[in-house]
């Protein structure tokens, strides 16, 4: 193990390093995924029937366990009828990635089974709005409130108790109540991103002002700092950069509780297409849509930690997230 | 012939009486600070009483755990006091305020200004117009030298530039006196004496009163009109020196029968010689060093 080897502690990457490790941490599932796919000799417990000979219950393209298989065609040759004919195949529940690369395309293209359904980009759209509300609320609240508590124990003392008590309850259990009160459309789903993001969204915003360099707060004070302005002018842009990052992670906890809270009410957005692709057994749209969720999430943190790098030119911690 | 520390120069000798005469700026009453810890209650500071003068420069000295740190801290309105009162200008002060400007030992720089904008920040919380903070700070950054790092961030620049801004931003103010925690005690030992000559130049050439708290007792004898010693559990005054090392002083001195006269004084009041009594477990005893090795050829 030598300071620059793979296998250096905490050491800094290179950028190619960087570039190929973070290309293998996607290759690496995918191959797996691949060779159970596409290596018959690796689990396929099932076959998929393209000739049904003699029996009669088989008909082409239906999956039958590989030992109910096996004794259909032993009885047929016993009997010395025509044995069906059919080839190592994975339970329909896990299509092969060109399937699920197919889907990604016919499932945009592909016209809503029912008539008056949402297109898939219609879903998505849905699917977005209701994130973006719901971490909007829970932000306008729940940013202020977390810097107040990490600046004033007393208000933090009022109030996170409650919180810590509050986040424990799992945000799903409001489900029914927030229909009751809400209705049945979009209300009760975004209330339950933001009673799944505000609790953890204040006492991490909290933490975060904690740790502000108390020097800093003290040196504004001794500079004739007042007040409104001690929080305006140092507390928020000394933990800018953080904050930022908290709301980064705290928007990619919203994101958990969307398939949650769509099937709250009516079902709607990416959830409702999950379900009735599902239903029809269309499982290489499910994983389209899963891994669609996958990407706009990452695409979006992507994006946010970009800009994060240009609005912070002071920030010496950047980079290493 | 030995030279006393008590002994002056009549150049000196009118010069603190001059001294003398200038109007109080900072007047410190009985002050005292006790707090409470596990052990029951901690006398910090007890009974502490001084003056200083306008365009005084004061160094305050002591071992460590003698209360310098909260002594200033008090002063500055960072912490409250239990007993005394402290009197700016003759008013008591009570909490932090512009006419006390701080240089802490940890800069304390505003990461996210450029360093022309940590300097109008006291400004700008003083309610300085934007266009009238800006020409200030630019002449505070020329006073300290570091025009040239205006658009710069903190980060950017070294502990030494670091602290010459922290001053510029505390000056900014116009502060009625300047307090200074340890400001050098993080830097390497050449930076620390270039800036203890930089502040001396500021503070000849402005109105402005300092009082400076140090571990470093040539650095507290190079800088100090007068030097307050203090003493730890409790922390009282000890003694308050008056520094007979004529002005301006220069380095070159620190050899000079005077300046060793008095760091002999204030090493006789902060490390008493063999005095096993006074050790408490909080000094440092370093053990004798066991040998560990049997190799023959040592090269000492």
């Amino acid at each position: 193990m030598s300071a620059t080897g793979w296998f250096a502690v905490r050491a800094p990457l290179s950028p190619r390093r960087k570039l190929i490790l973070g290309i293998a941490s996607f290759l690496l599932p995918l191959l797996l995924w691949s060779a159970v796919s596409y290596l018959p000799f690796l689990w396929h417990p099932q076959v998929l029937v393209t000739q049904v000979g003699d029996v009669d219950y088989l008909e082409p393209g239906m999956r039958v366990d590989r030992s109910v298989f096996a004794e259909e065609v032993a009885s047929m040759q016993a009997a010395g009828q025509t044995p069906p004919v059919g080839e190592p195949a994975n339970p329909v529940y896990l299509p092969a990635p060109h399937e699920v690369a197919r889907a990604f395309y016919t499932a945009f293209t592909t016209e809503p089974e029912q008539k008056d359904a949402p297109w898939l980009h219609e879903s998505l759209w849905h699917s977005m709005t209701i994130i973006f509300w719901g971490f909007v609320v829970s932000s306008l609240i729940g940013v202020p409130l977390g810097i107040v508590c990490g600046t004033y124990s007393a208000i933090a003392r009022v109030h996170e108790p409650f919180i810590e008590f509050f986040r424990y309850l799992p945000a799903p259990a409001f489900g029914a109540l927030a229909v009751a009160i809400l209705g049945i459309h979009d209300g009760p789903k975004i209330a339950i991103i933001v009673i799944g993001t505000f609790f953890q969204q204040v006492l991490v915003i909290a933490n975060t002002t904690r740790k502000l360099e108390f020097g800093l707060l003290e040196a504004a004070l001794t500079l004739g700092t007042k007040r409104l302005r001690l929080i305006t002018r140092v507390v928020v842009p000394g933990i800018l950069p953080d904050l930022y990052r908290d709301q980064r992670v705290l928007l990619g906890w919203a994101w958990t509780y969307l398939i949650v809270a769509e099937l709250i009410g009516t079902s709607s957005g990416i959830t409702f297409f999950i379900t009735q692709q599902a239903r029809y057994q269309h499982f290489d749209n499910v994983y389209a849509a899963i891994a669609m969720i996958g990407i706009i999430g990452l695409g979006i943190d992507l994006l946010l930690a970009w800009l994060g790098r240009h609005l912070f030119p002071w920030d010496r911690s950047q980079g290493k997230h | 012939m030995s030279v006393s520390y008590l002994d002056q120069t009549d150049a000196v000798r009118e010069r603190f009486a001059r001294l003398q005469q200038r109007e109080v700026i900072l007047e410190v009453q009985g002050l005292g600070k006790t707090y409470d810890s596990h052990q029951g209650p901690v006398t910090a500071l007890k009974d502490v009483n001084f003056k200083t003068h306008r365009r005084e420069f004061v160094c305050v000295i002591g071992p460590s755990g003698c209360g310098k740190s909260t002594l200033i801290r008090i002063l500055a309105g960072l912490e409250a006091h239990t007993s005394g009162q402290v009197l700016l200008d003759g008013q008591p002060v009570n909490g932090p305020g512009k006419d006390r400007g701080m240089v802490f030992q940890g800069y304390t720089l505003f990461p996210w200004l450029t360093v022309k904008k940590n300097v109008m920040f006291g400004l700008e919380m003083n309610n300085t117009g934007k266009n009238e903070a800006e020409a200030q700070a630019r002449q505070w950054l020329e006073l300290v030298g570091l025009t040239k790092f205006a658009e710069a961030y903190p980060h950017q620049l070294s502990g030494g530039m670091k602290q010459r801004v922290a001053i510029a931003r505390a000056l900014a103010n116009q502060p009625r006196i300047l307090l200074m925690d340890e400001p050098f005690g993080a830097l390497d030992a050449q930076t620390r004496a270039k800036m203890q000559a930089h502040l001396l130049e500021i503070w000849r050439n402005i109105d402005i009163t300092i009082l400076f708290i140090t571990h470093d007792l040539d650095e507290a004898i190079y800088l100090a009109d007068r030097i307050l010693v203090l003493k730890a559990h409790p922390g009282e005054v000890q003694e308050l020196i008056e520094v007979p090392v004529p002005r301006p002083r220069s380095p070159l001195q620190f050899g000079s029968p005077e300046f060793l006269a008095t760091k002999a004084r204030l090493e006789a009041l902060i490390h008493p010689a063999s005095d096993a009594s006074v050790h408490d477990e909080e000094d440092d005893v370093v053990p004798q060093v066991i040998r560990m090795t049997d190799v023959h050829d040592n090269v000492e």
